[in-house]
């Protein structure tokens, strides 16, 4: 008798505190994403030029893409995973402020959406990496159409893959990242970039 | 007090104690003017195919069985759903860019052609949601013929 008092005080103890500490339960809305709205003050010239910082960050993200790319080439789901997460960062970094007020609105449509499938890449299996790197290179080259590059790009394009699908590459020759292994050398140039 | 007894009486407690901790419950009365359904001509039988097969956790209301009101199920519901409108949410359709409602609609295609989507957890209770054949060509083809072009 004695020990199922003592149980019932205890019940009702710890009730208490669960009741304490559960009302502390933060509410921790995520952060608006209003994005750069600071940056309205752009001169609207075509051809401004563009800071070395600038360049600096569309290169990188343009080489974290290529690395991504390289990985799933080789059939690596884990690089990929670490390397989707280190290009999501990096689209973050891109300051719009340089561009037209059009471009700007594309480039943050642009960078939201790849932000995304970089994200996904980051946390998928190698099968839906590669759904979502098909959009992502979409995404990418579109970004280079706004931003520019320094480097010679190859738009390639293979025939095969969920009805024809296309990626970036700084070689020539045709390395596949939708197959890797599978089917390496399958795709052709479609188009030079530089 | 032999240890299985403890044991039983620590179980009991916790499993009482996490009754009183509250859940954030997904309801809203009010349909969105950015929701899917407005803004997209979407027909009838899709609309009414993806309200319960879909908004339960990509929407901002959830019709919710009686057992989310114990623990530790609506903390599993409750995970699911924030997942699930984290990724897609149908009451925001219209605040998506262009780009990304492709992306959305690409997604949405895939996982309902491969089987992903609605979960196997979610349509082994909710029989209704399961698409059969039928219903997932109607969909992806709806879902194909909203792809905006470019």
């Amino acid at each position: 008798m004695k020990t199922i008092k003592r149980s019932v005080t205890t019940v009702l103890f710890l009730t208490m505190i669960a009741l304490t500490l559960s009302c502390k339960d933060a509410n921790k809305k995520n952060v608006p994403v209003s994005e750069a709205k600071q940056h309205e003050k752009m001169d609207h010239t075509k051809d401004m030029d563009m800071s070395s910082n600038q360049d600096a960050i569309s290169e990188a993200i343009l080489k974290d893409y290529f690395n991504l790319k390289d990985a799933l080439v080789g059939d690596d789901n884990a690089k990929a995973k670490t390397l989707g997460g280190v290009l999501a960062k990096s689209l973050g970094n891109l300051d719009k402020s340089k561009y037209s007020e059009n471009q700007q609105k594309e480039l943050i449509d642009i960078i939201e959406d790849a932000t995304e499938h970089a994200e996904h890449i980051s946390e998928s299996d190698i099968k839906h990496q590669r759904e979502h790197f098909k959009i992502l290179s979409k995404d990418i080259t579109e970004m280079v159409a706004i931003t520019g590059t320094a480097t010679k790009l190859y738009e390639q394009f293979c025939p095969m893959y969920d009805g024809g699908t296309a990626w970036l590459s700084t070689k020539e020759e045709v390395r596949n990242p939708y197959y890797g292994s599978q089917m390496l050398t399958c795709g052709s140039v479609q188009r030079e970039i530089n | 007090m032999k240890i299985t007894k403890v044991i039983a009486i620590i179980v009991l407690i916790v499993l009482v104690g996490i009754q009183f901790v509250p859940t954030k419950r997904n309801k809203s009365d009010v349909t969105p003017q950015t929701d899917f359904m407005l803004v997209s001509e979407v027909p009838i039988t899709i609309q009414n195919q993806l309200k319960v097969s879909c908004y339960d956790c990509h929407s901002n209301n959830t019709s919710y069985p009686w057992y989310n009101n114990v623990q530790p199920i609506a903390w599993f519901l409750e995970n699911h759903i924030k997942e699930g409108k984290a990724e897609l949410n149908f009451n925001e359709w219209k605040n998506y860019s262009d780009r990304r409602k492709n992306s959305k609609l690409r997604s949405i295609i895939k996982q309902i052609e491969n089987g992903e989507m609605p979960m196997d957890s979610y349509t082994l209770i909710h029989r209704g949601a399961k698409l059969d054949s039928l219903a997932k060509n109607e969909i992806i083809n709806y879902m194909n013929n909203l792809k905006i072009k470019n």
